[in-house]
Parts: C-alpha cells; structure tokens; sequence
C-alpha cells in the first residue's frame, strides 16, 4: 500500500450564492511535498489554503489529513459534518502564514509565538520560550524578541509569522501571498527564510504566491488555478517552460510582461 | 438593527397590547393609562421643538457668536449636561419659585426637559457642522457668499443629514425622560401607572402595559427617524450624482 | 434671604454622607452594567444564533424609560417572590439597563478588530475562551474605554431617579431637607453643584485617558 497522501482534497466544491469560487476540486499533496499556487485573482487559489485552514466551510466534498478527514468524522460508519473538537485536533497539524501578517499587536514577537504553545499545547513558559527564542534566531529576529509588531519592518513582522506559526509544530504550512503586502526589496527576505525552512524541516508546503521565480525554483509542483479549477499542473520545469495549456500560457505571459 | 426588525417589533408590541385588552385584568387600566400616554407624547413633542431650538441657537452662538454670549451659551451647554435631568426638573420646580417665579407644573416639564436635551442636542449641531468639509467653506468664500448665506444654503443641509440619527437618539432620550415628570406631580403615563399601581397593588398588568406602551412611542419615533434619514440622504445622494 | 449660608453648613454635613450613598450605586451598578453588557456583547459573537434575541432585548431595555424599569424591578419582582430592597431593586434597575448601552459599545469595538486577528487565532487553533481572553479583548477594551466612561458619568447623573423609590441618595435627603424646611434653594442648589463638579472633573479626565490611549496605539 503506498504512504497515505498528507492532504487530499475530494471533490471539493465552495459556493457563494451563485458563484463557484471552487468547482469539485481534486488535488492529493504528498508527505513533505512543496506545492505552489498560481493563477489570476478570483480563481480560487486563496480559498483552497483557507478551506484546509478552516476559515471557511465547503459545500461539498471532503478534505482529508493523513487519512482523516478534516471537515467531517466518521459516526456509525459515515461521515458527518464534523464537531469542534475533531477540527481542533486535525486542525493542530496545520499552520498558516497571511498575506496581511496577523500578528497580534499588543503582544512582543515573543508573546506572539509562546501564546499558542501555553495556552493550545499547555508548554510550561520557560519550554515555549526557549523553542521561540530558537525559531526567532532561525528567522533572524533573536535581536527584535521585544519588539512589538508597530517597531518592526514589514519584512521582520512576517518573519515572526512564520517563526509564530511555526511554534506550534505544524506538519503542513499554508503560505498565503506572504510577500504582496510586502515592499519589493523586503520580499527577499522573507523568501530567504521560507527557503531555508523548507530544507531544514520536513514539511508540507502550500502556497499561494504570485512571485513566479521562486515558485519555479523552490516548489516541487505548481498548479495553474483558472475559475475554480486547477486547469494545468506539473513539475515547475513543465509547467513554465512549456505550458500546454492555452490559458495557462497567457496568464504566464501576462505576468511575465508585467514582472 | 433594520427597519424591517423595527416594524416587526412595533407589530409584535401592538399585538400583545390587542391580545390583552381583550383581557379583563388589563383592559380595566387601559383609557386612564392611554390618558397619561397624551400628556407624555405633548411634554415630549413641544419639549424636542424646545430642544431643537435651544441646540441650534447654542451651536450657532458657540460657533459664530461674539465672546459673552459664547460664553453664556457653553454655560448653559456645561450646566445642563452636568446635572442631571432630574435634579433640572426639581430645581425649576422647587427651588425657582423661591426666586418669586412660578411656573406650572406642564411648563416646568417641558422646559427642564427642552433645555436638558437642547445642551445635549447642541453638541450634535456643532460636531455636524464643523465635519462639513473644508472644501465647502472655501468654495463658499471663493463665491463671496456671506457667512449667514453660507450656513443655510450650503453648510447646514449637508450637515442636516448628519444630524439625524443622533437627533433621533436624543429624542428618544427626551421621551424616556417625560416618565420624570411624575415625579413633580404630572399624570403622565409614569404617573398613572403609579398612582393605579398604589390604587389596586395589580402591578404586573400596569407596568406590562406601560412598558409595552411606551416601547410602541419610542419604536414609532425610531422608525420615522430612520425613514426620515433614508430621505435625506437619498436627497443628498441625487443632489451628488447631479 | 435668597440663600442661608449657615443653614448651607448645617446640611453640607448630611449631603455629604447622602453623596456616598449616590457614589455607591453609581459603582455597583457600573461594574453590573460593564460586565454584563461584556457577557452581551461576546455571547452574541460566540453563539452568532443569538444575535437577534440579544438585539431585541437590547432594543426593549433602551426603548423603555429607566425610571419604569425600576419600578419594575421593586415592585414586579416581589409578585414572584423575589423580594428585593430599594437599593438592590435600584441599582439591578441601572445595572440592565445599561449594560444594553454598553454591549453596543463592546460590539463596536469587537467589529473593529481586524478580521485577520480572528483567523490568526483559528490557524493558531486558540480556543474561544483564549481567543477571547488574550487576543480580542485586550485590543478590543482600550479604545472603548473613553466610551465607557462617558457612560459612566451618564449613570451617575440617573441615580437621582432612585429618590422615586425611596432610596437615601443625594435627590431624595435633598428633597426629605427641603420638604422638612421649607427651604428647597440650598438643597436642590448643592445637589445640583455636586453632580456638576463630578462631570465637569470626570470630563477631563476621560479627555486625558482618551490622549493617553492615543499615545499608545501610536507607539
């Protein structure tokens, strides 16, 4: 039997009114696979992470992690829509870094990544804050522990969202459009980091990213979201060296022209 | 909430008033407490027509007005949004005749209550005024317009529609408050309700009915209210688009 | 004489003790109002199928005048044997009653927290309780503060009506001092006076909390 995929969307469909944002989507992502998103605004790519994140319910379909199914649990052989208590224990494999960063700004770096671990994981404080110091110097904010999120750069805040997230030990990381918010010569940065982490640990990545050269260089598939499908996937060497598809080559087109 | 809920609400009120006036224990205190909710709708009409001039009259003469009357007029704002209404109401009743002034009672109410509300209400002028654009005054300047000229023909409209929903507050304000007058002897609703309450000890149909009568006032005037700012600002909104 | 300055020393004494009385309701009936204005408010954004009820009640209680709600309270209470004091009924009356102003005021400042630090706190897989506690409400609170206080000083200026029940606040020994001399001038004068002062040095030093706060988001 092969390794269970660690996330596995089954005809995930997500409606608003009328409007299909998602149309019975299907996409199963591997252990330690690094996926990027690509694809016009309004294609359904944001929703996907925020679906697997829980921000918003589907419709239809299921989402499974590691063989169990996020969304709905088993109950006398069948599945229902699943309670709170089951969301939280899936949802505690999963971490999410924003567009928008979402630190806390009432609270130091610091604060913001032993919140969770103490009061989610219920670490003692010396434990937490020994693992945040470490993940803030992976980040390279050990200097800025102290700060509050208003003292720091656009840049550094979205280091301590990933330094925050990560804290909770996450197996999957969601990246949503981590750099747009971000000033072009910050982007590097942030980018930096996120490289390293996906050598040093043994993650699962997805993420939303319009920055297409390091979606070419880091992920190890990208997949083309066009009007709530994924319209073309494959190796990152495939898909931008030679697209198949029509839309996917124009949409490339169009970014490359404006990059 | 929305105007729909509102209606609902004034509805419901007025169903469950239908329902138990069929009932024998409440359709009893109906026309005496009907009788009070009259003298408590004319205290609350003339006191709000009291309350929109003094607000009006304080915000100009704070704004615009020369040094002692601008003082007297944030006298009078700083009194009567410090003390109480009750303490007004009392003060006018009592402690003025001593001065060899007696008003009547109705008099009193609708004075105490106007002037309490119009300090209130003059604030709301002012703020409404001054978050008229600057771009306004200027435009007017550039026009040569008057000051007097500018206020009614370009600043005071726009500021109308501001004004509205917190008028509407304030008169709501002032038409809980009329429930005061009881206490300097005005058989208003408040009054009737304790008088039939101290009469007949059957206090849970009166206050039920109270209660129940002065929510279908305040749901009344909440709903003009709105539908009135709707108006105005569907009104200002055209004049935009023109 | 239009005013006695002696008799004004005699009663000074007895206002005095009255003023305590006034401060006392204004206090209890403050943190009753604060805290279940905030049980209000985050029961509606914890159970979002409350919303409706919570916001009719809420209409009901601000539609109605306070001074019947207390009526209600001492004397419709007891018809279910629940007996209260005049005290207790009173400041119950002004506790509810503005608790429903005040969940409004906590509604406001919960919609103005941005809506990434709720997802935040849901990637996070903070519980409610914690979401709540160390993430929503110390942002929420601050800017609000001036707000509450404004309400406050609003209640404070509505404790004359417990002198409709009897209670031995600053209206009614005001009034028990005129009725008994025949001289309502002072009384009336100093009661109003005393609340004057109150708001006046409460107005200011809302005027600074709000400067200070300011300061602080700017950081």
């Amino acid at each position: 039997m092969t390794e269970q995929p660690m996330v596995r969307f089954e005809n995930v469909s997500k409606r608003y009114g009328t409007l299909t944002v998602l149309d019975e989507l299907n996409l199963e992502i591997a252990r330690g696979e690094k996926v990027s998103v690509i694809g016009p605004s309004g294609s359904g790519k944001t929703t996907v992470l925020r679906m697997l994140m829980t921000l918003e319910t589907i419709n239809d379909g299921v989402i499974w992690v590691e063989g169990e199914p996020l969304t709905h649990m088993k109950k006398n052989g069948k599945l229902v829509p699943a309670d709170l208590a089951h969301i939280r224990r899936i949802r505690a494999k999963i971490g999410m870094v924003f567009q928008s960063f979402n630190l806390f700004p009432h609270m130091t770096a610091m604060a913001n990544c032993i919140e969770a671990p103490m009061t989610v994981l219920g670490m003692k404080r010396a434990e937490a804050e020994a693992r945040a110091a470490e993940l803030l110097d992976l980040v390279g904010l050990s200097q800025k522990k102290d700060h509050y999120p208003s003292q720091l750069s656009g840049g550094q805040q979205q280091r301590v969202a990933i330094a925050r997230a990560l804290a909770m030990r996450p197996k999957i990381m969601l990246f949503d459009e981590v750099t747009s918010a971000l000033d072009p010569e910050l982007v590097g940065e942030v980018l930096q980091v996120i490289r390293q982490i996906g050598r040093e640990h043994d993650l699962t990545m997805l993420m939303v990213t319009h920055q297409m050269g390091f979606a070419k260089e880091f992920s190890d598939r990208v997949c083309f979201f066009y009007q709530g499908k994924i319209c073309e996937q494959g190796p990152p060497g495939e898909l931008f060296g030679a697209p198949k598809n029509e839309r996917t080559r124009q949409f490339l087109h169009a970014v490359l022209e404006a990059g | 909430m929305g105007i729909g809920t509102l209606v609902a609400m004034l509805a419901a009120a007025l169903a469950v008033i239908g329902v138990l006036a069929t009932q024998q224990a409440y359709s009893l205190f109906l026309p005496g407490l009907l009788q009070g909710a009259v003298l408590t709708i004319e205290i609350a009409i003339l006191g709000s027509l009291l309350a929109i001039v003094m607000g009006v009259l304080a915000a100009l003469v704070r704004l615009y007005g020369p040094a002692p009357l601008r003082w007297l007029a944030t006298v009078y704002v700083e009194i009567f949004r410090g003390t109480s209404a009750l303490v007004q109401l009392f003060w006018l009743f009592f402690v003025l005749p001593q001065f060899g002034v007696t008003l009547d009672a109705f008099l009193v109410a609708v004075v105490a209550l106007g002037l309490n509300v119009g300090a209130y209400g003059s604030e709301v002028v002012r703020g409404a005024i001054l978050s008229v654009a600057r771009g306004q005054w200027e435009a007017c300047t550039a026009l040569n317009m008057s000051r007097a000229q500018m206020l009614r023909r370009v600043i005071l409209p726009q500021a109308f529609v501001a004004m509205i929903p917190p008028w509407g507050n304030l008169f709501i304000e002032l038409l809980k408050s009329t429930s005061l007058v009881s206490l300097i002897t005005l058989s208003d609703l408040a009054f009737k309700a304790q008088q039939m309450n101290q009469n007949t000890f059957k206090t849970i149909p009166i206050f039920t009915l109270v209660l129940l009568m002065y929510l279908v006032m305040s749901l009344v005037l909440t709903i003009g209210m709105r539908l009135l700012e709707r108006r105005a600002s569907a009104g200002l909104a055209r004049g935009k688009a023109a | 004489m239009i005013w006695d300055w002696s008799f004004t020393l005699e009663i000074l004494p007895v206002l005095a003790q009255a003023a305590v009385v006034s401060v006392e309701a204004t206090l209890i009936s403050f943190v009753l109002a604060a805290t279940l204005g905030l049980v209000l408010a985050v029961v509606r954004i914890a159970v979002p199928r409350t919303g409706w009820t919570i916001s009719v009640l809420v209409e009901l209680i601000r539609s109605t005048p306070l001074l019947i709600q207390i009526f209600f309270i001492y004397f419709v209470f007891p018809k279910f044997g629940l007996v209260l004091d005049a005290f207790t009924a009173g400041v119950l009356a002004i506790g509810i009653h503005y608790a429903a102003y005040c969940s409004e005021v906590y509604r406001a400042g919960f919609d103005n927290i941005h809506r990434g630090q709720w997802e935040a706190s849901i990637a996070l897989n903070l519980s409610a309780w914690t979401t709540f506690r160390d993430i929503i409400i110390p942002q929420a609170i601050p800017p609000i503060v001036p707000a509450l206080g404004n309400y406050l000083v609003a209640l404070f200026k509505e404790t004359p009506l417990l002198s409709a029940i009897a209670v031995m606040e600053l209206m009614q020994t005001a009034k028990i001092i005129g009725s008994d001399t025949f001289r309502y001038t002072e009384p009336i004068t100093l009661v109003g006076l005393f609340f004057l002062a109150m708001s006046l040095v409460s107005a200011a030093l809302i005027r600074a909390l709000e400067r200070l706060l300011n300061r602080r988001t700017v950081r």
